[in-house]
């Protein structure tokens, strides 16, 4: 986006990543035959369960439907908002 | 050693899967291979128009399955390309007058004669697109940097994958406009690729010179979208081909990666 329409406040989200973005969407639904409303309904559990032990932002978590080889796999994207160095530091594998 | 059967398909309608039928013939016939392709598109015939060899049909392909006459009659050889040979589909029939076990039979009897058999299926899911698809050893599937054209591709590349056996599949993108890229008002092919996740075998860009060609019956390989084609076409045939050669190399040099390793 040409700078001079960010400074003239004009921005908008480009057209190219919000066809993306809708059909990732409309994929997940196509490839596993849930209702968009099931999908939206997982999403909100995976976030809530995950809200137990992070801070996430629920408008950040992206549930996606994966084609590799022969198979289909769920892929969650979800962002922490806060550090997680404390929750890793017993993971460092200087402590083992 | 017979031919490689490649089927050309894309679910969505009118993205370009005869104009990669007709311009990927002709540029393996370039490359010297001799090639039939096959226009399985039944009641909506085009391909003959679009090679230029629509005034010289006798038979078609139903013709043929019902025994009007023998295979060697229905075969259209191109006046320019002497190595190509087309096959036309029926005008006044539709899907149903042939059967996926009779399109694997006709393929059969061409196949000792060719070096590549490229089979022009129609638009959609259903028994047109069965009966293309049956006889590949090898699926293309086109789609253009669009929703509706993606999500269909999507669903073609479920079907075939749930397919017993199951042909591999490779990926066109079809009509790219490197100017509505750089806007950010298009799809770019990377973001086509991560979705659909299969091995990409070309990209080709929007091209005034495809119409032209259509118009005139003659495949313009000398065009952009005809060294695109040609490049496909190597591909084919199995050549490795870095994507250095696609609309604007700055801005697709991140896509080099999609013809590594995945398979
Ligand atoms: N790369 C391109 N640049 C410009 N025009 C193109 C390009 N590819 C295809 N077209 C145009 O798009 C139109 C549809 O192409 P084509 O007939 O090959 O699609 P199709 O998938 O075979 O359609 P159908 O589903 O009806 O069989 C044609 O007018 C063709 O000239
Ligand atoms: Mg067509």
């Amino acid at each position: 986006m040409p700078i001079w329409d960010r400074l003239w406040g004009r921005r908008r989200t480009s057209s190219g990543s919000t066809a993306k973005e809708r059909l990732q969407m409309v994929l997940v639904t196509d490839r596993t035959d849930l209702s968009p409303e099931k999908i939206e309904k997982m999403r909100d559990e995976i976030t809530s369960v995950i809200s137990k032990y992070f801070t996430v932002n629920p408008d950040e978590v992206k549930i996606n439907v994966e084609r590799r080889q022969r198979d289909s796999w769920l892929v969650a994207d979800i962002p922490l908002l806060r550090s997680v160095n404390k929750t890793s530091e017993s993971l460092d594998p200087d402590d083992a | 050693m017979g031919a490689k059967v490649v089927t050309v398909t894309s679910g969505k309608g009118g993205v370009g899967k005869t104009t990669v039928t007709a311009n990927l013939s002709a540029a393996l016939v370039s490359l010297e291979k001799r090639v039939a392709c096959i226009d399985a598109d039944i009641g909506l015939r085009n391909l003959d128009l679009i090679l230029g060899v629509e005034n010289r049909i006798k038979y078609h392909l139903v013709d043929v399955v019902e025994g009007r006459c023998k295979l060697q009659d229905a075969i259209v050889k191109h006046k320019q390309f002497p190595n190509l040979s087309i096959i036309p589909a029926a005008q006044d029939r539709d899907k149903s007058a042939i059967s996926p076990t009779q399109m694997v039979a006709i393929v059969n009897d061409l196949s000792p004669h060719y070096d590549y058999i490229i089979i022009d299926s129609p638009a959609g899911i259903e028994r047109g697109f069965r009966n293309a698809v049956a006889p590949a050893q090898e699926v293309l599937i086109v789609t253009n940097p669009e929703v509706s054209a993606v999500r269909d591709a999507d669903r073609v590349i479920g079907l075939l994958e749930a397919a017993n056996p199951r042909p591999p599949a490779r990926l066109i993108i079809n009509r790219v406009k490197a100017e509505m890229i750089k806007r950010g008002d298009m799809l770019t092919p990377d973001d086509v690729f991560d979705m659909l996740s299969i091995p990409l075998i070309g990209i080709i860009p929007e091209d005034e010179a495809v119409l032209v060609a259509g118009n005139r019956g003659m495949p313009d390989l000398g065009s952009r979208a005809g060294h695109a084609f040609k490049t496909i076409a190597r591909r084919l045939m199995g050549e490795e081909i870095p994507l250095k050669d696609a609309p604007t190399p700055g801005l697709f040099r991140r896509l080099t990666r999609l013809f590594g390793g995945r398979t």
